[in-house]
C-alpha cells in the first residue's frame, strides 16, 4: 500500500500533533540514523521478507477489501498491522524497542466501525512470523500456511469479522521492482502488493452476522525515512476496473502546493508498468465536512497513457478513522471511462 | 475630607490598641482554624485522587488472582490473544525498611487511558519507553535516590509513597520477571470474546467500585474535621462581631461629630467599610499563615490516622495551594461582612443628633430580646422538624446548623433567667448586688459566652462521637478478631496442608472464604463461614431471628451487614437472592463498621456449593496457647513468620490508630477552647474600663478593691459554669445528630451512642480554667485601680 501508514507509525515515534514543519508528517521526515535505508533494485527473499524487518523504522501489513452481502449490499473492510521501531533491533522481553499498532474497520453505506490496538514487542502480544505466515496483535490475526492462503480476523466493541483470502494472481512490485520512490529528493520504501485476493467470510455487525464475498488488496511496505520533510499529506487510490485491470496511484501533497505522484498499472495477468511522477493525476471534485475538516470524497482520476479518466466516489463519505491518529479510509466506486471498485486513503486533513 | 475622616477613624484604634488587637486576632483565629482544617482535608483528598488516578483503582474493573498474589505473564498474553483488553500491573515494595515505597509498573500501551504520568502527557511514549524513568513525588523520589538505578522524575500528582514506572523497569527492580499482580480491564471490550473462565479460570473480576474506594471510607473522618472547622469559624466570628460592635458603639460620638462637620453619610459608611476590609484582609493573611501552621502540625497525625484506619496514603507534607489563600481571605472578609452589617446599618440609621452615649453595654432592650427569642425558638423548632422528617446529608448539616445557632441565641436568655432566679434567692446585700451586677454585665459578655457554648458543645459532641466510635469499633474488633492467630497460605495445596496440620493443635479452624457479588443490586461480598462456637459465642447481632445460628449453619438462612440491610431496605425475615437459584431469608443483621460495601454470610457448605472454585487461603485459628501454636506453625510446618498475624497485634495496632485520632481531636479541642477563652478575656477587658461607674459606688460604700477583684473573678467562673451546664446537653444533642443522623446518611451505619461523664467533667474544668485565666488579668487590674480613678467617677458628671 502506500505512504499512508508511514504517517501513522511516525506519529508513534513522536506522539506529537502534526505540524507542517521541516519534519514532515509526524516525524516521518526525520533522519534515518542507525536504521537501514531502502536501496534501489532490491532482491526480495520470500517468505522471509513477508515477516518483520526490525532494522527499518516502520513497516506494515495492510489489507483492504470490497465485499457484498447476499443481497448485493456493498461493504468495505480494513485490517492493518503497523510496526514502529524506537531502535533498529528486536529482543525478547518488555524492553524490545518495537511497538505494534493495529487498525481495523468495517464500512457500510451509512456506518463506519473502527477499532485500534497497541502492543509491545517481545512478549508475544503482537508480531509477524513469515512461515507459516502469521501477523497478529491481540485476537486479531492474518495467518495461513503461506502468503496466498490466509484467514483474517479482527474485532471491536461493535463489530468483528472472520474472512478467508485466496490469491488469484501473483505478487505485484511497485516502482522499480519494489523500490518505490516517494519524492524528488529520493526518499523511498520497499513496496509490494497482493491485489488479487478473492474473499469470503462473515461480518458481525450490531444488526447481526452477514456472509460476504469479494476481493481484497494486501500491501506490504517498509522503510526508515519514506517522506521528504516538506510533504504534508497524501491521497492514495487502489482501483480494480471491470475486466481485471487494476491501478494503484498516490499523490503526495507538498508544502509549496505542488504534488508528487506515482502509480502502478496492473494488467489482468499481473504485468505491471510503473507510472512516473505526473503520469497519474487526481483532482478533488467534492469535499465532505467531517468534524470541521473539508475532506475530498469525490475525485477525478486520470492516467492518459491508458485512457483512464474516471470519477472516484466514496461509498460512505463519513469513513473517518477517528483513532489515535486520524485519517480517512474507505471503499469507493469508479465510473467514467472505466467502472469498478476500490479503496481510498487520505491523510493530512486534520 | 476623606483624609480627615480616615485619620479620625484611625484615631479610635490608636487610642484603643487592645480593641484593634481583638478584632484582628479574632479574625485571624477564626480564619486560621477554618483554613487549617480545610487544608488538612484538601491535602488528604488530593492524595486519594492521586492514588485513584495513578493506579486506576476505583475507575476500572480489575482481574485479580483468586489465590495468591501473582498472575503469570502468559495469562496476560492469553487474555489479550483471546480479545480481552487488559493492561498489566506489577507492584511491590522497594526502598527503606519501615517506610517502603510501593513501586507500580504499568504498560502504557495497554493501560486504559489516564493511568499515570504517561497518560497525562508529561512525557511522550518513546521517551518513556527508551529512558525508562521512575515517576514519584518529591518526597518519595528523595527516599528512592541512590536505591535504584533508574532515572527518577518528580511528578507531584503521584500519590505519596508510590512510584510509577514502565512494567519492564518494575519487574527488573522488583525481581519479578514474568510475573504480574493484577490486570486492569479497559471499559470497552470487543464483541465475541470467550468467557473469562475459559481463558483464565484462576482470575476473579473485581468491580471498579468498592474495596478500594478510600474516599468514601475516610469521609467520616473528614466530616469530623469539617464540623470542627465550621464550629471554630463560628466561634471566631462571634469574637469579631463583638469587637466590631464595640468599636462602632464607642465611635458613635465621632460619627456624630464627623457628620455634623459635614461629612456625607455615604462617604462615611464607605470609609468605615473600607477600613474593615483592610482589617479583614490583614486578619485573613495572618489567619491563613496561622492556619498553615495548624495544618502542618496536624497533618502528620491526620495522615497517620487515615493510613492506619483505612490504609489510605496521605502525604504528610503540606503543599501551599493558591485556592487555600483565596478561600482563607474570602472567609475572613465574608465573616467581617456578616459581623459588621448590623453595625453599619445602625450607623446609617443613626439620627444626626443622636445621643453619643455608648449603648451597647446597656441592659437588653425588650424588643431585641423578643426578636432574639423568636429566632431561637424558630431555629430550634426547625431543627426538631428536620430531625423528625428530614432526609439526606444536607438535611443533617442543616439540622446541626439550626440546633447550634438556635441554642447559641437562646443562651443569654437562659443565663439571664438563671441569674434572675439566683438574685431572687440571694439574701445578703452583697450577694444581691453580685447577681444583679452579673445580670447587668450579661449583654456585654453574651457573645463571648455564646462562643464558649459552641466551643464546649463542639468538644462534647465530637469527642462523644469519636469515643463512641472507638468503643463500638473495639467491641466490633473483639467480635471480628475472635481467632487468636491468623495465617495465610500461598497456594491451594499449602492451604490444605495447613488446615490439616492445624486442626489437631487448635480448638477451631475458621477458613476465610469470600467472593465479590452483587446483592440486591448493590456491590457486595459474599462470605462463607464455618459456624461453630466462635461465631455463636462472639458475634453480637443488631437484630436476629430465633435460632439464628442453627438456621444459618443448616444453610436455611443468611446474615447481612447493616450497610446492606439499610441500603437495600431489608431486615430480618426478608429474602435475599445470592445465586441464580438461591434465595434465602435473612436471619440476622450484624454491625460492620468501617466497611464501605454490603456483606452477606452463609454457611461454608452452602458457599462451596455456590462457588466451588473458591478455596480459602486464609484461616483464623482458635487456641489457648497462641505462642505454642505460632512456634509449631513456623518451626514444624515451615510457614514464614510474615504469613502469621497475631490477633493481639492487630488490636494493638487498631487502638494505636485511635490514639492518633484522639491526638487530632484533642488538639482541636484545645484550640477551640482557647479561642473561646480569648473571647471572654477580650470582653472582660473591654468591660473593665467601662464598668468603673458601676463599681465606684460599691467601693465608696466600703467594699475593698481586692474584694471587688475577687467578685469579678467569681463572676467569670459562675458565668462559665452556667454556660458549661448549658453546653453539656447541647453537646450531647450534637453528638446524637452526628451519630444517629449524619453518620447513617453518610455511611449507612448507625453508631450506638455512649456517654463519657468523666471526659465531660474534664472538659468542664478546662472551660472553667479558661474562664478563670481569661478573667484573671482584668480582675487584677480592677483590684489595682488607683482610688483616684474610682473617685473621678463621682467628679465627672456623666
Amino acid at each position: 500500500m502506500s505512504v499512508k501508514s508511514l504517517f501513522l507509525c511516525g506519529f508513534l515515534l513522536t506522539a506529537a500533533p502534526f505540524i507542517a514543519a521541516a519534519q514532515g508528517f509526524g516525524g516521518l521526515g526525520t533522519e534515518a540514523e542507525g536504521f537501514a535505508v531502502p536501496t534501489p533494485a532490491p532482491e526480495f527473499n520470500f517468505p522471509a521478507d513477508h515477516g518483520a524487518h526490525p532494522d527499518y523504522r516502520i513497516e506494515w501489513w495492510y489489507l483492504t477489501a470490497n465485499m457484498t452481502g447476499p443481497d448485493g449490499t456493498p461493504y468495505g473492510l480494513q485490517w492493518t498491522l503497523f510496526r514502529s521501531a524506537l531502535s533498529p533491533f528486536a529482543t525478547a522481553g518488555w524492553d524490545s524497542p518495537q511497538i505494534w499498532l493495529g487498525h481495523a474497520a468495517v464500512t457500510t453505506a451509512t456506518e463506519h466501525y473502527t477499532a485500534e490496538r497497541f502492543a509491545r514487542d517481545g512478549i508475544g502480544q503482537a508480531g509477524v512470523t513469515p512461515a507459516p505466515f502469521e501477523a497478529w496483535i491481540d485476537d486479531w490475526h492474518m495467518r495461513g500456511p503461506n502468503f496466498d492462503t490466509l484467514n483474517l480476523r479482527a474485532s471491536g466493541a461493535q463489530f468483528a469479522y472472520d474472512v478467508d483470502l485466496r490469491a488469484q494472481g501473483p505478487l505485484i512490485f511497485h516502482g522499480d521492482r519494489g523500490y518505490s520512490v516517494k519524492s524528488e529528493q529520493g526518499q523511498a520504501s520497499y513496496y509490494y502488493s497482493q491485489p488479487f485476493f478473492a474473499l469470503d467470510g462473515t461480518l458481525s455487525l450490531p444488526d447481526g452476522e452477514i456472509p460476504v464475498t469479494g476481493t481484497a488488496w494486501l500491501d506490504r511496505e517498509w522503510s526508515s525515512q519514506p517522506l521528504a520533510s516538506d510533504q504534508t499529506g497524501w491521497d492514495w487510490f487502489s482501483l480494480s476496473f471491470d475486466g481485471g485491470r487494476k491501478l494503484m496511484g498516490f499523490r503526495l501533497r507538498q508544502a509549496d502546493g505542488s504534488y508528487f505522484t506515482s502509480g502502478t498499472w496492473i494488467a489482468p495477468d499481473g504485468q505491471t508498468t510503473a507510472l512516473p511522477n505526473g503520469s497519474f493525476t487526481a483532482e478533488p471534485l467534492e469535499t465532505t465536512q467531517i468534524n470541521e475538516r473539508a475532506v475530498p470524497t469525490r475525485w477525478q482520476v486520470r492516467v492518459p497513457e491508458y485512457d483512464v479518466d474516471v470519477t472516484v466516489s466514496a461509498m460512505n463519505p463519513g469513513a473517518w478513522m477517528d483513532l489515535s491518529v486520524a485519517y480517512w479510509e474507505g471503499p469507493v466506486t469508479v465510473s467514467g471511462s472505466d467502472s469498478g471498485i476500490g479503496y481510498l486513503e487520505m491523510t493530512g486533513y486534520d | 475630607m476623606t483624609a480627615t475622616g480616615l485619620s479620625a477613624l484611625w484615631s479610635h484604634w490608636r487610642r484603643n490598641p487592645l480593641q484593634l488587637f481583638t478584632l484582628v486576632a479574632g479574625l485571624a483565629l477564626a480564619t486560621a482554624l477554618w483554613s487549617g482544617v480545610q487544608a488538612v482535608n484538601a491535602e488528604a483528598r488530593a492524595s486519594y485522587d492521586a492514588a485513584a488516578a495513578t493506579l486506576g483503582e476505583g475507575q476500572y474493573d480489575q482481574l485479580l488472582p483468586a489465590a495468591g498474589s501473582d498472575i503469570a505473564q502468559e495469562t496476560f498474553i492469553a487474555l489479550r490473544r483471546a480479545g480481552w483488553l487488559v493492561g498489566p500491573v506489577v507492584e511491590g515494595q522497594i526502598g527503606p525498611a519501615g517506610t517502603p515505597v510501593r513501586l507500580v509498573g504499568i504498560d502504557p500501551l495497554t493501560a486504559p487511558g489516564g493511568l499515570g504520568p504517561v497518560g497525562g502527557g508529561s512525557m511522550d511514549l518513546p521517551q518513556f519507553l527508551s529512558e525508562q524513568p521512575v515517576f514519584a513525588n518529591a518526597a518519595t523520589a528523595a527516599k528512592l535516590e541512590g536505591l535504584i538505578d533508574a532515572p527518577l522524575v518528580i511528578e507531584p500528582t503521584i500519590a505519596p509513597d508510590t512510584a510509577i514506572t514502565d512494567i519492564f523497569v518494575a519487574q527488573r527492580l522488583l525481581g519479578a520477571q514474568g510475573r504480574l499482580n493484577r490486570l486492569i480491564l479497559a471499559p470497552e471490550q470487543p464483541v465475541g470474546r470467550p468467557a473469562l473462565e475459559n481463558i483464565a479460570p484462576d482470575l476473579t473480576r473485581r468491580a471498579a467500585q468498592g474495596g478500594s474506594d478510600v474516599g468514601r471510607l475516610t469521609d467520616s473522618f473528614h466530616l469530623n474535621l469539617t464540623a470542627f472547622g465550621l464550629l471554630s469559624f463560628a466561634v471566631g466570628i462571634f469574637i469579631v462581631h463583638g469587637a466590631i460592635g464595640l468599636a462602632f458603639e464607642q465611635r458613635r460620638a465621632m460619627v456624630r461629630t464627623l457628620r455634623a462637620l459635614g461629612m456625607p453619610l455615604r462617604r462615611l459608611i464607605v470609609l468605615m467599610a473600607s477600613e474593615l476590609l483592610v482589617l479583614a484582609l490583614i486578619g485573613g493573611v495572618l489567619g491563613v499563615s496561622l492556619g498553615y501552621i495548624v495544618a502542618a502540625t496536624l497533618l502528620p497525625d491526620v495522615a497517620a490516622t487515615l493510613k492506619g484506619l483505612y490504609g489510605a496514603q496521605v502525604s504528610g507534607a503540606l503543599q501551599l495551594r493558591p485556592a487555600w489563600w483565596l478561600s482563607g481571605l474570602a472567609i475572613s472578609v465574608l465573616g467581617t461582612a456578616i459581623a459588621a452589617t448590623g453595625a453599619l446599618i445602625s450607623v446609617a440609621r443613626m439620627p444626626l443628633l443622636a445621643s453619643a452615649q455608648p449603648r451597647a453595654w446597656a441592659t437588653y432592650r425588650a424588643r431585641a430580646r423578643q426578636i432574639q427569642m423568636a429566632m431561637s425558638v424558630a431555629l430550634l423548632a426547625t431543627a426538631l422538624i428536620l430531625a423528625l422528617v428530614g432526609e439526606g446529608l444536607v438535611m443533617g448539616f442543616g439540622l446541626l446548623a439550626c440546633l447550634l445557632i438556635g441554642a447559641a441565641l437562646a443562651l443569654p436568655l437562659v443565663l439571664d433567667g438563671m441569674l434572675w432566679l439566683a438574685s431572687v434567692r440571694a439574701r445578703s446585700v452583697v450577694a444581691q448586688w453580685f447577681w444583679a451586677d452579673t445580670r447587668q454585665q450579661l449583654p456585654g459578655l453574651s457573645l463571648a459566652l455564646m462562643a464558649l457554648l459552641l466551643a464546649m458543645a463542639a468538644n462534647v459532641g465530637v469527642s462523644t462521637m469519636v469515643s463512641s466510635f472507638r468503643l463500638t469499633f473495639t467491641g466490633f474488633l473483639d467480635q471480628r478478631l475472635a481467632s487468636e492467630i491468623y495465617v495465610s497460605a500461598q497456594s491451594v495445596q499449602q492451604a490444605r496442608a495447613l488446615e490439616a496440620f492445624a486442626a489437631p493443635l487448635t480448638s477451631e479452624v475458621l477458613p476465610l472464604l469470600s467472593v465479590e457479588a452483587t446483592l440486591a443490586g448493590l456491590p457486595a461480598e459474599l462470605y462463607g463461614a464455618r459456624i461453630g462456637a466462635t461465631y455463636r459465642d462472639n458475634w453480637g447481632l443488631l437484630a436476629a431471628a430465633p435460632n439464628v445460628w442453627d438456621s444459618v449453619a443448616a444453610g436455611d438462612a443468611l446474615l447481612v451487614n447493616e450497610q446492606l440491610a439499610r441500603r437495600a431496605g431489608l431486615w430480618v425475615g426478608d429474602d435475599l437472592r445470592i445465586g441464580p437459584q438461591t434465595v434465602l431469608p435473612i436471619a440476622g443483621v450484624f454491625g460492620d463498621y468501617g466497611n464501605p460495601i454490603g456483606q452477606a454470610i452463609v454457611s461454608e457448605p452452602l458457599f462451596s456449593t455456590l462457588h466451588p472454585q473458591v478455596t480459602a487461603l486464609r484461616f483464623g485459628l482458635r487456641t489457648d496457647d497462641a505462642e505454642a501454636l505460632r512456634n509449631a506453625l513456623t518451626d514444624d510446618f515451615g510457614l514464614p513468620a510474615a504469613s502469621i498475624t497475631d490477633q493481639a497485634q492487630i488490636k494493638a495496632f487498631s487502638l494505636a490508630v485511635f490514639e492518633r485520632t484522639f491526638t487530632v481531636t484533642a488538639a482541636l479541642n484545645v484550640l477551640t477552647l482557647s479561642v473561646a477563652g480569648f473571647a471572654i478575656f477580650m470582653s472582660l477587658l473591654t468591660l473593665a474600663g467601662m464598668r468603673l461607674p458601676q463599681l465606684a459606688p460599691a467601693w465608696a460604700l466600703g467594699m475593698t478593691r481586692r474584694r471587688l477583684g475577687q467578685l469579678e473573678l467569681m463572676r467569670a467562673v459562675v458565668l462559665a459554669a452556667l454556660t458549661t451546664a448549658c453546653a453539656l446537653p447541647l453537646g450531647l444533642a450534637l453528638a446524637w445528630v452526628l451519630l444517629a443522623v449524619v453518620n447513617v446518611e453518610a455511611f449507612g451505619w448507625r453508631l450506638p451512642m455512649y456517654v463519657f461523664p468523666r471526659d465531660y467533667a474534664v472538659l468542664g474544668l478546662f472551660a472553667l480554667a479558661a474562664a478563670l485565666l481569661a478573667a484573671a488579668w482584668p480582675a487584677r487590674r480592677l483590684a489595682r485601680t488607683p482610688p483616684a480613678d474610682l473617685l473621678k467617677v463621682f467628679a465627672n458628671e456623666r
